[in-house]
């Protein structure tokens, strides 16, 4: 049952792609990858992976769009929208799908229990991480506490992102008051 | 077992609709989508990869005993964040390009570039 819905989702998801390639209006290529992002976080739901599933609904599906629109907004109303080179491009990315889904044929498949994925570290994880951590939830455990650094790490580059669009966003400003001068 | 690969396929259909975006679409503002839709295509790859069949959310409780691997799930927590960093500063260049040309059409950048030289 389980993966029917799986299955189903992940193709609900995949003609959204799609359908994103063939949009000739800008609102709408914004709206359905809103609508990409909602429906992602519903499949991590039901792949177990809960935490990532409100972040992505909050951060991608929200915050993202809000994003999106409001730069939308500022770019004028009036963009075309053309594919060029389409033949090469569908050339390349062809290619590249076809070496990955021959990557695949050795991959284990999607839930083994005896995957290497699922017999290094993570049996750790979640075997101590309740004594020696003492929260219940071991997506925060591995975050906040075994991998600290990895997310001190995102916070500088979250800060230094934060740098970056304030630089470019105010530069335009200084523009304008040389050319008043 | 048409579902143990399907979702690796997925995965990697979603990659090639992204990258298809990001070559053949000439709006900035499109490739930008496209690059998010290769993002999250790479997000399910590894949640994909951390389910374990059987298993529930891991957040411990007495009355499970299997659970999914956290690790993908953090891993992807912190590529979400980044991600949305890194289309806030994307956006923050396309606004300013198109201060500056009056466009987000690469082809019309360019020509606007040639006829400046």
């Amino acid at each position: 049952m389980e993966d029917i819905i799986i299955i189903f989702l992940l193709s609900l998801l995949a003609i959204t792609a799609i359908a994103i390639i063939f949009m000739r209006n800008m609102l709408s290529v914004i709206m359905l990858g809103s609508i990409y992002s909602l429906l992602s976080a519903v499949i991590f739901v039901v792949l177990d992976a809960v935490d990532v599933a409100f972040t992505e609904a909050a951060v991608g599906a929200g915050i993202s769009s809000v994003l999106f629109l409001s730069a939308f907004a500022v770019t004028g109303k009036r963009q075309v929208l053309k594919q060029k080179n389409k033949l090469i491009a569908f050339v390349t990315v062809s290619l590249t799908a076809a070496a990955l889904i021959y990557a695949t044929s050795d991959m284990p498949y999607v839930g083994d229990p005896n995957a290497p994925v699922q017999t290094h570290v993570a049996a750790r994880y979640i075997e101590q991480s309740g004594s020696e951590v003492g929260i219940p939830n071991m997506v925060t455990a591995v975050l906040a506490s075994y991998r600290g650094f990895d997310t001190l790490g995102e916070v500088a580059v979250v800060f230094t992102a934060m740098i970056a669009v304030l630089l470019l966003l105010l530069r335009r400003e200084e523009e304008e008051l040389d050319r008043e001068k | 077992m048409l579902s143990g690969l399907y979702n690796y396929w997925i995965a990697i259909l979603l990659m090639a609709i992204g990258f298809y975006i990001v070559i053949a679409h000439s709006n900035l503002f499109t490739k930008m989508i496209g690059l998010n839709i290769f993002q999250t295509s790479v997000f399910i790859l590894f949640i994909s990869m951390g389910k374990v069949d059987g298993g529930t959310a891991p957040i411990l409780s007495e009355a499970y005993t299997a659970y999914s691997n956290p690790l993908p799930h953090v891993l992807i927590l912190t590529a979400i964040v980044v991600s949305v960093a890194t289309t806030a500063v994307g956006l923050a260049l396309i606004v300013s390009i198109n201060r500056r040309y009056k466009t987000l059409d690469e082809h019309e950048i360019e020509q606007q570039e040639l006829e400046q030289e």
